[in-house]
């Protein structure tokens, strides 16, 4: 019998509900069931790399803050330590400690807005309003540590610009107590829900190979069963005196199945992670300087004369981030900056998670990578209406044509 | 009973209907957004937003069939206007009265949603197509049960004797409860919850609302409407949600409270009118308000399993209890 075709195409993106960002996908679709899907990201390239070479490194941290919202200090804090190791620049180690104090409370924040937004994309409103009124406590926090709800102009090369005060140590506490307080509420909300539950339990599967193979970063590998963890493996800052694991679906003590539900899992134990993390630095955290330049025209002044290169990792609440960074002497900005987005890794993992799933299984689905297009955007190619896509080989002869009208 | 006095007395239905579908609208999201951690809107917000719509442009897609496309909001708002007039409101016998009986009730309820999935298909959008294939999934789903539950009171009510048996008068004015032994009760208390969970789907509210399915399917079944269109849907809603509420009552809550309270004539009728507003409204608390705050959209497979495997059994259960209740009652 000759088989027919049955499929049908539906677009979803770059505008839709579903997504927060802009980004393309097309469903290959028989009856409900996705068949296969195309990805096409490149929507919202804003060209931060090319603005950053064309600065001075200070103004670039403040730009490097701009390419997350959501990650505004995961992003300068792997610049800092990119520039750091290219020009040698010791950090004191209270500042240290004040870097991974905020960036453990920026991935609470991070995973509490996940929470609300993946609550919302499985039509459960009211525990989005739940998650991002309990998100407001630690918001307040950081806006009391840095002056900001977002973008927290924190971190400085050499060091950080603002201590915590010792009357701000209580308030922290208080707000590690709330949230260990709300802990049971919260996973009882999302775990023991059943509508969550029916909703997410064996959906958007990723297998601990597939995970592997396709370089999934971040929660979502976590969630696969990969104890991957950039905090873990390579540690940074004072992550290494903590002996922090990669938390799994297994520390909650079930099965990994990889799929969206224990991606909801891994997120609230790192929430339960941080909370602990934060409060054991406040606990060690000497006191000291907290940074090496007090003054920023000497900072600049030598940054103008290091030479070198250096490579940042940072484990963002989305995944692990890179920054590459060369200095050459007698330039005030970066010769080269590149920088690698949790989600760039991520995006692959989405073809075997959307495999014969449901239209409806879209939005959590898409969402449960918790994707971040405008960070991971690095190329848009516009040529008109083409579909075509580009192939490794066409995006290299184009990198060298620019590099040669750059360079003249 | 003349013309003309059917006429006013649908005229009163059709405009009182409205406006009570827009307040307890306005309930339900003031409600449901207290019950959130929210402010939520004025309570006349559907007013705005109907009075919004109709001066909004009415936009046609191109691949849309038009006369289908505007003749689908019109059928669901006049389906919906119609079960009403065939329904007991408060102490007042229905408009319609003899005309037609639950069956035609029952076939007058699924209007809206064959309305709803023509317009859809009409759209020539892939969003209204899968919106549509979803909202007919659904009505294969929940219609069985839905019937099984109508079937059951009215049969239970024919054997003890009431005639007409189908007639909405009949049902209207006869509370079951008292009427049957406990395995009676218990059998119309499964009914009524089969009931309750079907109100919901009938209108597509969460968990239930997948026609529609905002972040999936970005509106579905209405994502191509607009302006005077999209208010005759909003209304159609409306006013379907007052049917289903005063179907319920119907059914299960024919009481009034004039006459333990001791009153008669005009102030009878007037508190018996309110109390059935407060009936209806608690219906659709219970049903929709509440169920839509605590729960996650379902998929349209989990929806049909769910109707077709324990609803239908439940419904069924409700039914043979009812049998039984004959049986042991005589």
């Amino acid at each position: 019998m000759q088989e027919r075709k049955t499929t049908y195409e539906i677009p979803v993106g770059p505008i839709h509900p579903a997504l927060k960002e802009n980004i393309r996908f097309t469903f290959q679709v028989e009856g409900e069931r996705i068949r296969s899907v195309d990805v096409k990201p490149g929507f919202v390239h804003r060209g931060i790399e090319y603005m950053g070479m064309r600065r001075n490194l200070i103004q670039v941290l403040y730009l490097s803050e701009r390419i997350c919202g959501i990650c505004s200090i995961s992003h300068p804090i792997v610049l800092t330590q990119a520039v750091e190791q290219a020009a040698n620049i010791e950090v004191p180690p209270r500042a240290q400690y004040i870097r991974v104090i905020v960036s453990e409370l920026e991935r609470i924040h991070s995973h509490l807005l996940w929470a609300g937004v993946a609550a919302h994309e499985l039509g459960f409103d009211t525990l989005l309003h739940l998650s991002w009124k309990v998100r407001e406590k630690v918001m307040d926090i950081l806006e009391e540590l840095t002056g900001n709800r977002v973008d927290y102009a924190l971190p400085i090369f050499g060091g950080v610009r603002r201590d915590i005060a010792a009357e701000q140590y209580p308030k922290l506490m208080e707000m590690i107590r709330y949230y260990r307080g709300l802990f049971e509420e919260l996973s009882d909300t999302f775990l023991r829900d059943p509508s969550v539950e029916a909703r997410t339990r064996d959906v958007g599967v990723l297998t601990p190979k597939e995970a592997h193979e396709l370089c999934a970063v971040g929660p979502v590998a976590r969630a696969s069963g990969l104890r991957k963890d950039v905090r873990q493996d390579w540690p940074y800052l004072v992550y290494g005196d903590f002996d922090l694991t990669a938390l799994t679906p297994e520390d909650h003590g079930v099965e990994v199945h990889g799929d969206v539900y224990d991606r909801i899992i891994v997120r609230l134990l790192e929430v339960a992670q941080s909370l602990d993390l934060v409060e054991r630095c406040l606990r060690e955290m000497p006191e000291g300087e907290i940074t090496s330049f007090p003054k920023i025209p000497a900072l600049l002044a030598y940054l103008k004369k290091a030479e070198g290169e250096g490579i940042g990792r940072h484990e963002a609440p989305r995944g692990e981030v890179i920054h590459y960074v060369r200095l050459e002497a007698g330039q005030e900005g970066p010769a080269v900056w590149k920088v690698k987005a949790p989600t760039y890794s991520n995006l692959m993992p989405w073809t075997p998670m959307f495999r014969e799933q449901e239209i409806a299984d879209i939005p959590i689905i898409a969402a449960s990578i918790d994707p971040c297009m405008c960070c991971m955007d690095r190329v848009h190619v516009d040529r008109g209406d083409t579909r075509e896509a580009l192939d490794k080989q066409a995006l290299l002869r184009l990198s060298w044509e620019k590099t040669r009208r750059v360079c003249g | 009973m003349n013309v003309l006095h059917v006429i006013w007395q649908s005229a009163v239905v059709v405009l009182g209907s409205g406006l009570l579908g827009l307040v307890y609208k306005g309930i339900d999201r003031k409600l449901a957004a207290r019950m959130q951690g929210r402010i939520g809107p004025p309570l006349r917000q559907p007013f705005l937003d109907v009075g919004k719509l109709m001066v909004k442009e009415n936009v046609v897609p191109r691949d849309a069939v038009p006369w289908l496309f505007h003749a689908a909001p019109i059928l669901a708002v006049v389906a919906s206007v119609t079960v009403l007039l065939y329904l007991p409101l408060g102490p007042f016998p229905p408009v319609l009265s003899g005309r037609g009986d639950l069956i035609l009730i029952l076939y007058l309820l699924a209007m809206p949603a064959v309305a709803m999935a023509l317009g859809g298909f009409a759209s020539g959008s892939p969003f209204a197509s899968v919106g549509a294939q979803r909202e007919i999934v659904m009505m294969m789903s929940y219609e069985f049960p839905l019937a099984v539950v109508v079937v059951g009171v009215v049969w239970r009510l024919a054997t003890l004797g009431f005639s007409p048996a189908f007639s909405m008068v009949t049902v209207g004015s006869t509370p079951l409860w008292g009427l049957v032994g406990p395995l009676g009760v218990l059998g119309l208390a499964l009914l009524f919850l089969c009931l309750l969970v079907v109100t919901p789907a009938e209108l597509s509210k969460i968990p239930f609302d997948i026609p529609e399915a905002e972040t999936e399917i970005a509106g579905g079944l209405l994502v191509e409407y607009s302006g005077v269109n999209l208010a005759l849907f909003y209304l159609a809603d409306a006013v379907k949600t007052v049917a289903m509420g005063a179907l319920v009552v119907a059914l299960f809550f024919p009481y009034g409270i004039a006459s333990p309270l001791g009153l008669s004539g005009g102030w009878a009728a007037l508190v018996d009118q309110l109390f059935f507003f407060v009936k209806v409204f608690a219906v659709v608390f219970v049903a929709v308000t509440t169920v839509r705050v605590a729960m996650a959209r379902l998929k349209v497979d989990q929806v049909a399993r769910g109707f077709w495997i324990p609803v239908t059994a439940a419904a069924l259960a409700g039914l043979a209890l009812l049998v039984l209740d004959k049986v042991v009652m005589g």
